[in-house]
């Protein structure tokens, strides 16, 4: 069987998921997850099999926080990106020269993807070839990038423009930005996805004979400033977040090593009727779950839908506290290992003796100071 | 982090509720701390949505905007606030104490007592910070007015968040930080900020498990989020229909009505965390404070005292970005005061001196010899120095030649005269000071064989600050002096939207 249909038996007979540049980005974050890159490359709902399993991932999105999304950027871009371009101007001091708008959301009507990709390689390309800057804001442009062997689309939400032979990218996000500061985290995550659109902008430039020079490494960033809706610009340069965007991505390419340590015949199909009901039992479901292997550490609440099926099963699992506190117990995996070693009742292996003294040297310290209560 | 407290996790896994990480409290806890719950609106950088506030758990006021994105209703929200919250920093305005310190020094007087507000996270404290940004620059007079209040409740709330940077001051505190500096919960210190979580390990209330209750604390239904950041699906279900119920509402009875519903539902929201906070106020005030806390909140009255003067000689706002030279001293008072508030809470407290017994660069022991009193000689003037033996089983790292103290003798200094190092270990300390004036000791005053004794060598003795530079004299390589802060109409019209 080759990989991509044991990606597809795995996933079961639904499409699969779109990545979009969040999906991407999120990848990077525990990139010592099999299950994760598995589920990921299979594009696995992993919302829904977390529902179906038992554990319903945390996450939601408030209605107030998408309608001042929408609302910035509607501003932002509102006739023909006029905003946009002042920022460009006057806030960055490029020097844009009169500029042209083109969407590319639709070709004639028609939104197939396949046609909307083609359409934005030709106009890029076109805007590459000519030597002096074409003088266009390509908004939606239609990306592709390979992730596991397979060429996803990227769901377009950025705008990209040519300066000095140049493309550069630019992200609308809708956190503030105060004193000229903002919320490092949501900074993090934005520049991450930067990388993602600069990488899959790179590959369809390389397609067309271009080096990676043709894509800048410096994003343009665009936020409201202070507590208004008015727009401010800042470059971000992501180079950082492309090496490690790449370094996932090549891992997943070999994601047929990982593959081949699942047992065979292992599908993750939920076996939903016409309905969509799924009809598969959920103990059944979280059996062949446990058969892909995770790596689950506290940062993964924040990302990973999965998240509270990979909890549970860790539980007393050292590495559930923490990584500073698996670390700290001198990396012994688990909580009844470690408490063992501490008070003695363990003997140690080799590679462990030091640890084992360590922990018995917090355990009599603690003992003396609580007066034998801990 | 440490092995200790690392440890202290694996414990409370092991027994299912939060273990002590501290034999004593470290925190000041108001006998009347004012609880404030911010709640903001989803998707904009501070919209406040409502707060629980007060200083009495039996009656909490909560303020409501019934149009988040309504600039006028935000200032009525912000002068609401200020009522409250300027009110309760009033009545700390009137009892004054002496505060006179040195023989030499001027007599000086600060406010006998100070305020302390007390928010559920860290999260809180932001808003908190956010709200005293969008608030402190603005003007009661002119085309932008707002009620006199705000402005000054910009810069109270400002104030607080930047007292709250100061490792040691109680005046603005967050419960789970508080909670989390005393006991260590059996789940990861990500799931700590949780206050209702990290509570249900402290505490879990009867018939559950540290881990149960956690559990429970999760499901937003039973458990709303402590803030500012509201529950999603909240939002979309709860909360979006009855702000828009409130703008539609035709008439005043309609909108009277609409607007209790989205009281009611906010407090309901508010109310579980509400509950929280005063149980976590409660547990605080059920651990004895260490030695060291009184000292600190008096720098905390001091603080107060010094900026109820400065806004009453018409200090202007705190400036947006800090002037270099403003930049640099507060960075150095914050290192000073890191790290002394770390030696004095090991000084308070053994479980925390333990973190440095492991490092080694600590040790207890017992007294296995001593010559109370030996004479050293050889100078030109006889002086008593007696010499002791501690053995230990601690790890030490300190070298000959370091000069100790033991918490339970501040005024007397241990010089290591050797140490032979193994299990057990043994160090040979020399003693001056502390023992009267003659050349016998005074009774007591050396330890004795068989006494037990902890020997550092951390010291909270006061640190002489960097001198930094006037603000007119602040050198061009810094910028040059900064220009004086002139209230701008920008600031005052700001848009708050």
């Amino acid at each position: 069987m080759t990989i991509e249909a044991r990606l597809d038996h795995i996933r079961g007979a639904v499409p699969p998921r779109n990545h979009n540049a969040r999906t991407i980005a999120a990848l990077t974050s525990n990139p010592g997850c099999a299950r994760r890159a598995i589920m990921d490359a299979a594009g696995v709902d992993k919302q829904r099999l977390a529902s179906c399993a038992g554990f319903p991932a945390p996450f939601g999105q408030s209605q107030f926080a998408i309608t001042r999304g929408n609302a910035f950027e509607a501003q932002v871009k509102a006739n023909g990106c006029a905003e946009l371009l002042r920022l460009l101007r006057e806030g960055l001091g490029l020097p844009l020269p009169e500029v042209s708008y083109a969407d590319l959301e639709e070709v004639g009507g028609n939104t197939s993807r396949e046609l909307r990709h083609s359409r934005t390689r030709g106009l890029l390309a076109r805007a590459a070839a000519s030597g002096a800057d074409a003088g266009t804001l390509f908004d939606h442009p239609l990306l592709r990038l390979a992730v596991a062997g397979q060429q996803v689309y990227l769901e377009p939400d950025l705008i990209a423009f040519r300066l000095h032979g140049q493309f550069h990218v630019v992200e609308m996000k809708s956190f503030a930005v105060i004193d000229g500061q903002a919320d490092g985290d949501k900074v993090a995550a934005a520049a991450t996805q930067s990388a993602v659109y600069v990488l899959a902008l790179r590959e369809l430039l390389a397609g067309e004979g271009y080096g990676p020079d043709t894509v800048s490494h410096e994003a343009v960033l665009v936020c409201p400033e202070n507590f208004s809706n008015a727009p401010v610009a800042t470059l971000v340069d992501v180079r950082k977040q492309l090496t490690v965007l790449r370094r996932q991505l090549s891992r997943l390419e070999h994601i047929d090593s990982l593959v081949e340590l699942l047992p065979p015949g292992l599908t993750l199909d939920l076996k939903a009727d016409e309905a969509g009901v799924a009809g598969r039992p959920p103990a059944e479901l979280a059996g062949a779950i446990r058969t892909v292997p995770a790596r689950y550490v506290p940062e993964c609440l924040a990302t990973c839908e999965m998240c509270y099926f990979c909890r549970e099963e860790a539980r007393g699992a050292t590495a559930t506290l923490g990584r500073d506190v698996r670390d700290d117990l001198g990396a012994v995996e688990t909580v009844h290992a470690a408490l063992g070693l501490a008070d003695g009742t363990l003997d140690p292996a080799d590679d462990l003796a030091e640890a084992a003294a360590m922990l018995q040297v917090a355990a009599r310290l603690r003992r003396e100071a609580l007066g034998g209560t801990a | 982090m440490s092995t200790l407290t690392a440890l202290a996790r694996a414990r409370a896994v092991a027994s299912a509720v939060a273990q002590p990480i501290s034999t004593v409290r470290h925190v000041h806890v108001s006998d009347r701390p004012l609880v404030l719950i911010p709640l903001a609106l989803a998707g904009e950088a501070s919209a406040p949505l409502a707060a629980m506030v007060g200083d009495d758990p039996g009656s909490a006021r909560l303020l409501v905007v019934a149009q988040p994105r309504n600039r006028d209703q935000r200032f009525a929200f912000a002068a609401g606030l200020a009522t409250v919250i300027l009110g309760y920093i009033d009545t700390f305005r009137s009892a004054v104490e002496d505060a006179s310190s040195g023989a030499d020094r001027e007599p000086r007087q600060r406010f006998a007592d100070a305020p302390q507000v007390l928010v559920p996270n860290r999260a809180g404290i932001g808003f908190v910070r956010l709200l005293g940004r969008s608030t402190r620059f603005r003007r009661s007079d002119g085309e932008y007015a707002v009620d006199p209040a705000v402005p000054v409740l910009g810069r109270w709330l400002t104030f607080l968040a930047e007292r709250a940077e100061y490792p040691g001051s109680c005046l603005l505190l967050a419960a789970t930080e508080a909670l989390a500096l005393h006991w260590a919960s059996g789940q990861s210190p990500v799931e700590d900020l949780n206050l209702a979580a990290l509570l249900g390990w402290v505490d879990p209330p009867s018939g559950m498990t540290g881990p149960e209750a956690a559990a429970a604390a999760e499901d937003p239904l039973t458990c709303p989020p402590a803030g500012p950041a509201t529950d999603p699906t909240f939002d979309n279900e709860v909360l979006a229909p009855l702000i828009a119920a409130c703008a539609r509402a035709d008439g005043d009875a309609a909108a009277h009505r609409a607007e209790a519903s989205l009281r009611a539902a906010l407090s309901g929201q508010l109310t579980p965390t509400w509950k929280l906070m005063w149980r976590a106020v409660g547990l605080l005030r059920g651990l004895p404070p260490g030695g060291r806390v009184a000292p600190r909140w008096d720098a905390d009255k001091d603080a107060f005292t010094g900026y109820v003067t400065y806004l009453g000689e018409g200090g202007p706002p705190q400036p947006r970005r800090d002037s270099a030279v403003a930049a640099a001293r507060r960075l150095d008072w914050l290192e000073r005061a890191q790290a002394g508030y770390a030696i004095q809470r090991a000084l308070d407290d053994p479980l925390v001196m333990a973190e440095y017994r492991m490092t080694g660069e600590a040790f207890a022991g017992t007294v296995t010899a001593a010559e109370p009193g030996r004479i050293d000689g050889t100078g030109r003037r006889r002086k008593l120095r007696p010499l002791i033996t501690v053995t230990t089983e601690d790890p030490v790292r300190i070298e000959a030649g370091t000069v100790l103290s033991t918490p339970g003798r501040p005024g007397q200094k241990a010089l290591v005269v050797s140490v032979y190092a193994g299990r057990p270990a043994r160090v040979v300390l020399e003693l001056s000071g502390g023992m009267g004036r003659a050349l016998i000791p005074v009774p007591g005053s050396v330890p004795e064989v068989g006494d037990r004794l902890c020997y550092t060598a951390l010291s909270d003795s006061y640190q002489r600050s960097w001198p930094f530079p006037a603000r007119e004299q602040t050198p061009w390589t810094h910028g040059g002096p900064p220009p004086e802060y002139v209230p701008a109409d920008e600031d005052a019209s700001e848009v708050w939207s």
